[in-house]
């Protein structure tokens, strides 16, 4: 649950659907982990993912449609390439839920804190009473 | 103050997975998560809110009402929902519904409290109808929600201690 100030522009939030969407798969965020280290073209990634070269085209196509990599044009076998907008910013959103959350949970703590003593302190009672 | 092991994952196409360890024993959390007059202390959101109506009827097909303000705009804001499930101290099960929701449909909570050496380890996790439902509910905190810094966070915090020491 979370307390709405504003809406955000709906082409923010298409594209952070995208991302989403791209690393829902677990094969599409090895292929982000392996990119990540550095360039690859469809065949560097066919082999060690050990699928089909159609399937790697498919999942590349997912994460480009996402803008979450790139492929250079003028490179034979166009290499593909990490992007770090898109991933930065749906990390940023899931940050600042967290924290949304945080500040809740700190005064949970405390709470909880509060309860915690008062539970001791009836207890000493009871055992005194006796 | 320790640093939480506060944890929030998108999973899959359409759920929200938040975890937390409580330093307190698993009765005590789950009914600071089902009793209204401990819920308000805590469920406040950003700095300025307060929760003007806070009921919650624990049993099964029993409603659940919260209604938050801001007390400088008298913005208000309602949610509410039905619980499917109800296990003290471990698990309980609600739909959850905003009065005027930005995102379609309703939403599914599961949260569980599970005990370990003393401490509860929370997590609640949230099914949306949709996957851009989700997206909504992760973009919306984001201005005033996430603005409070952590100096005034502090100040909150030893405010809503003496409060909860008055109240009890």
């Amino acid at each position: 649950m979370v307390i709405l100030e504003t809406r955000i522009p709906r082409t923010e939030s298409n594209r952070l659907n995208a991302t989403f969407a791209a690393l829902a798969d677990p094969t599409r965020r090895a292929i982000l982990a392996r990119l990540a280290r550095g360039e690859a073209t469809v065949n560097d990634l066919v082999k060690p993912f050990n699928i089909s070269q159609p399937a790697i085209s498919k999942h590349l196509k997912v994460l480009e449609r996402a803008g979450l990599i790139s492929k250079d044009i003028d490179r034979q076998r166009r290499p593909r390439r990490i992007e770090a907008g898109p991933m930065a910013e749906a990390t940023e959103w899931l940050e600042k839920y967290r924290e949304f959350w945080e500040v809740n949970y700190k005064r949970l703590d405390t709470l909880l804190d509060v309860m915690k003593t008062v539970e001791k302190k009836k207890k000493s009672e009871v055992k005194r009473k006796k | 103050m320790n640093k939480s092991d506060l944890k929030v994952e998108a999973r899959g196409e359409r759920e929200l997975v938040i975890s937390r360890t409580f330093d307190a024993p698993v009765e005590m959390v789950f009914d600071a998560h089902t009793k209204p007059e401990l819920v308000r202390q805590w469920l406040l959101g950003p700095e300025g809110w307060t929760m003007p109506v806070c009921e919650i009827d624990l049993r099964v097909g029993g409603k659940y009402r919260y209604v938050w303000k801001k007390e400088k705009t008298g913005d208000e804001m309602g949610l509410g929902g039905e619980f499917r499930e109800v296990a003290r101290p471990e698990r309980y099960v609600a739909t959850e519904k905003f009065d005027e929701s930005w995102y379609p449909g309703e939403g599914l909570s599961t949260t569980t409290f599970e005990e370990r050496g003393g401490k509860t380890h929370f997590q609640n996790l949230m099914q949306y109808e949709s996957r851009a439902a989700r997206e909504a509910v992760l973009e919306s905190p984001m201005e005033e929600g996430l603005g409070v810094g952590y100096d005034r966070l502090e100040a909150l915090l030893n405010k809503q201690a003496q409060a909860a020491g008055q109240g009890e």
